[in-house]
């Protein structure tokens, strides 16, 4: 008897019918993966199994007994537990309080709790299952891949017998994802499912069952890992032959350095030491990417050199010219463009037009304004200009930001970015959550980039990806840069050493 | 069974129809209260609009009604949009009041087309300084300006009695004998009196072009220019703000000013068009401040909005003034502004959400 079984399922929304029929089975004691595109009704699919959703048509069985969520309250009391990939955090609140948040089990129910015992039991699980985190961090001050711990915690303190985990690795190294597949691996032996939601082969191959494929909607097959390659789930998936992760060759002329950092410094959120005597070089023409584990100062990297954040030490020197720092406006205008971490709270204003998201950064500037004036037209025809160059799917230049696909507002952002005609890029996590179409086309315009004599900074945890793009690899661990390795001859392995803070002595 | 949903895209027509559907709702709940309380609705909303908006005296004292909440509410409106909430209006009127009040008595003599200008330049200097201290505050010290403003309008009230009532101030009557036994402000001088427009049979006050005037400032300021953008970026997205390189620490503070010296323009209003004198204890009974923050919510911090909000429950307030006696309690005129700021701010919940009624499906009927 499957642990779930959803027969016929059926959603609609306006103008799109996001499920159209869907069958999916998983059992007990299985990893059991959704493979599909962004789009291809994942997400709603497991919204509707966690009760954010009523389906239209079809059923949810659990257990073989027919069940009717009116709630997501209703899910999670069924024991099953999401793990979304936009977290659902409180983040004023400490690891310990969110994980206990809206539990109404035993101790955590209690109108008073004891936090302590609720540290100890965060602490424990963090231990057994290595996503260790500080119980009493206030999940602001976590990275965003710690925050994803916080999000698995919370599932498996509740010991869900239904563990749904929306693209979990996007934030976890290679050795953290392998350490997260024996979790789930370990949790299924205990006779949980696992539904794994993802749209990278190698992890769907290295950790699932058994593999349903969803395209536009409908399923497109269910099948068994052991007897299915990454190419054969690839061509179910898109639908014809994808490659993300092989290296491009490309015509590289590098020139003189665009970027130097000497002995930088930086505090982070929580006051401590985030960066600590970093020093590189990036060169006009070369993607350097910065390789390590969510957490370890990239972020605060990213933000020192593009002056979000103050540095306490060291200088940043951008085509020759020393930065004073600490100063997002002069870094802009020195030719730092910056794609953010976060793209939908920083890289746009979420509730404000394409339109204006487009001169978000050039609104000073004398094509734009008019003396204190803003030119609305010349707004509009730069907004619909970026829209036909970088093919951004939307209706018009008047829809909000946030009402765009993940790969679509990256365009705009891209577009944007590349517009000021930049010396340096600096790209974090520049790809992460897109699918495998629109991680072609960013791959492709950072590539572009480079050629055309940007310097540009890949800041990314996704070691296929700087693999495929990086020229030369600078490792970070705990804030220091650690190692540098050529990307042609880097390997995952050497690598993975390296982001864990093992560090031999060069040969 | 009923469920609130996320709309998905929120129509235009929806930003119209919303607030008229509410307002609708609030005079039908409106109607429940009048007959519970043994009142013919038709006749008391009859007399309520009658008084409010039929006929050219009513309307000449609508608009003496309408002109602080123009005020104050653009004051609000300013400021929200930023996601700045400045509930200092009602104190930031009192200053400016109080410095306008200063600078007619300080010139008196010269006239008008001078003293006029005087009065408006003193009463926005007043509200904005008086808003800088928030501002201030919150820009470097990030503390919340809503409890600053709030309590500052304490402060702001206590130094308007203190002038008043408890000191032989520069402000206070002390010509004739009986104004020590019952304190008022000095009389301004005529030239300080603000004038009035006569267009058909209607009385204007001056104060109320002035302040339509400063809602198509606004206006275009927020629309059209630079500021205006970097305040929408700001009030949507602080983040975005500063990764754009925008300065947000010197736009708080000139938003806020500016949203102090709109409500101190307010307070000269006061002084030039109505009371002719700093009348301590009428300014602080009438609560404009407050009101004003109604008047955004309800406009949804549009400028144009705020005009014509400001007008509307002006005419609801002056109808109060005018009706209440012994068949018609002065809380009834309270109790339908509350009504309307009520069922205003649920409506709010039906731009972004929309309401299904379904039933629950049983569970044969698979297709």
């Amino acid at each position: 008897m499957p642990a779930v079984s959803l027969h016929g399922i059926t959603k609609r929304f306006p103008g799109v019918v996001a499920n159209d029929g869907v069958d999916f089975e998983a059992a007990e004691g299985e990893v059991h993966a959704l493979l599909g595109e962004n789009g291809a009704g994942k997400s709603t699919l497991s919204n509707i199994l966690t009760g954010l959703y009523r389906p239209d048509e079809g059923s949810v069985e659990l257990y073989g007994e027919r069940v009717e969520f009116d709630s997501p309250r209703d899910a999670l009391n069924a024991g099953i537990c999401m793990v979304h990939q936009h977290f659902r955090l409180v983040p004023p609140f400490t690891v310990a309080e969110n994980v206990i948040l809206g539990d109404t089990r035993g101790e955590s129910g209690r109108f008073l709790v004891h936090p302590r015992h609720i540290e100890r039991r965060v602490a424990e699980l963090g231990e057994r299952y290595r996503i260790a985190v500080d119980p009493r961090a206030r999940v602001w001050q976590l990275s965003l891949g710690e925050q994803q711990r916080v999000e698995i915690l919370k599932a498996l303190y509740r010991e869900a017998k239904i563990l749904i985990l929306d693209e979990p690795t996007a934030v976890l190294t290679p050795q953290e994802a392998e350490s997260l597949f024996i979790t789930l691996r370990a949790m299924a032996a205990e006779g949980r499912t696992v539904i794994f939601i993802s749209h990278k082969l190698h992890e769907v191959t290295a950790v699932a069952d058994r593999v349903t494929v969803l395209r536009g909607g409908k399923t497109v097959a269910t099948v068994d890992t052991a007897e299915s390659t990454t190419q054969s789930l690839a061509s179910l998936m898109v639908g014809r032959e994808v490659d993300v992760a092989t290296r491009v060759p490309r015509e590289i002329t590098i020139g003189g350095p665009v970027l130097e950092l000497a002995g930088v410094g930086a505090t982070g959120d929580r006051g401590a030491e985030a960066l600590h005597d970093v020093t590189m070089t990036v060169r006009s023409g070369e993607i350097v990417a910065v390789a390590g584990v969510a957490g370890n100062g990239q972020r605060e990297l990213a933000e020192a050199i593009t002056g979000m954040r103050p540095t306490t030490a060291g200088t940043i020197t951008v085509d020759g010219k020393p930065l004073k720092g600490g100063d997002a406006r002069e870094a802009i205008h020195a030719g730092v463009a910056h794609v953010p971490e976060d793209r939908l709270h920083t890289g746009v204003a979420p509730s404000l037009s394409i339109a204006s998201n487009t001169v978000l950064k050039s609104y000073r500037g004398a094509q734009i304004a008019h003396g204190p004036l803003l030119r609305l037209s010349a707004i509009k025809e730069r907004a619909l200009s970026l829209i036909t160059n970088y093919d951004v799917r939307t209706s018009g230049p008047n829809v909000p930001a946030r009402q765009l696909s993940g790969g679509n507002l990256q365009k705009v952002v891209l577009g944007r970015e590349f517009s000021g005609e930049p010396r340096v890029l600096i790209a974090a996590s520049p790809t992460r959550g897109l699918d495998v179409s629109a991680i072609e086309t960013v791959h492709r315009y950072l590539r572009e980039g480079a050629t055309g004599g940007m310097g540009i900074v890949l800041i990314s945890e996704d070691l296929d990806e700087i693999l495929a793009l990086a020229d030369r690899i600078v490792v970070m661990y705990e804030g220091r840069i650690v190692g540098e390795l050529d990307a042609e001859t880097a390997t995952k392995d050497a690598l993975g050493l390296l982001m864990a803070g093992v560090t031999e002595p060069v040969a | 069974m009923i469920r609130v949903e996320r709309r998905l895209e929120q129509p235009r027509w929806l930003s119209l129809a919303v607030p008229i559907g509410s307002l609708i709702v609030a005079f039908v709940v409106m109607t429940g209260v009048l007959l519970v309380t043994g009142h013919d609705p038709a006749t008391t909303f009859r007399r309520l609009f009658d008084s409010a908006f039929l006929g050219s005296a009513e309307l000449n004292a609508t608009f003496v009604s309408a002109t602080p909440l123009l005020f104050t509410g653009l004051c609000a409106a300013v400021a929200f949009r930023m996601q700045l909430f400045n509930i200092g209006g009602e104190g930031q009127l009192y200053v400016g009041a109080i410095f306008a009040a200063a600078a007619a008595l300080l010139v008196s003599g010269v006239p008008g087309v001078v003293a006029i200008p005087l009065m408006i330049a003193a009463g926005a200097l007043g509200g904005a300084l008086f808003a800088l201290i928030p501002a201030v505050l919150r820009a470097f010290l990030k503390t919340n300006e809503i409890i600053v403003s709030l309590m500052l309008n304490y402060v702001a009230a206590l130094v308007l009695n203190y002038l008043i009532f408890d000191s032989l101030s520069y402000w206070r009557d002390t010509s004739s004998p009986e104004a020590k036994v019952f304190p008022q402000g000095k009389p301004l001088p005529d030239a300080a009196s603000w004038p009035l427009s006569h267009i058909g049979g209607l009385e204007l006050p001056f104060g109320l072009l002035l302040g339509i005037v400063i809602a198509g400032v606004v206006w275009v300021l927020y629309s059209r220019t630079r500021f205006g953008f970097e305040v929408q970026v700001i009030g949507d997205s602080p983040r975005a703000a500063t990764y754009a390189g925008m300065r947000t620490r010197r736009k708080i503070l000139a938003v806020m000013a500016l949203s102090g010296a709109i409500a101190g323009i307010g307070g000269a209003s006061q002084d030039g068009d109505v009371r002719h004198l700093l009348d301590a204890r009428g300014l602080s009974a009438a609560g404009y401040g407050y009101a004003g923050i109604v008047v955004a919510a309800l406009a949804r911090y549009n400028p144009f909005a705020v005009v014509l909000v400001a007008f509307l429950l002006g005419g609801i307030q002056n109808a109060g003034y005018t009706l209440q006696g012994a068949d018609f309690p002065s809380g009834l005129v309270g109790v339908m502004q509350g009504l309307i700021l009520f069922c205003a701010l649920g409506g709010e919940l039906l731009i972004r959400h929309r309401i299904r009624f379904e039933r629950r499906r049983p569970a044969e009927s698979v297709a």
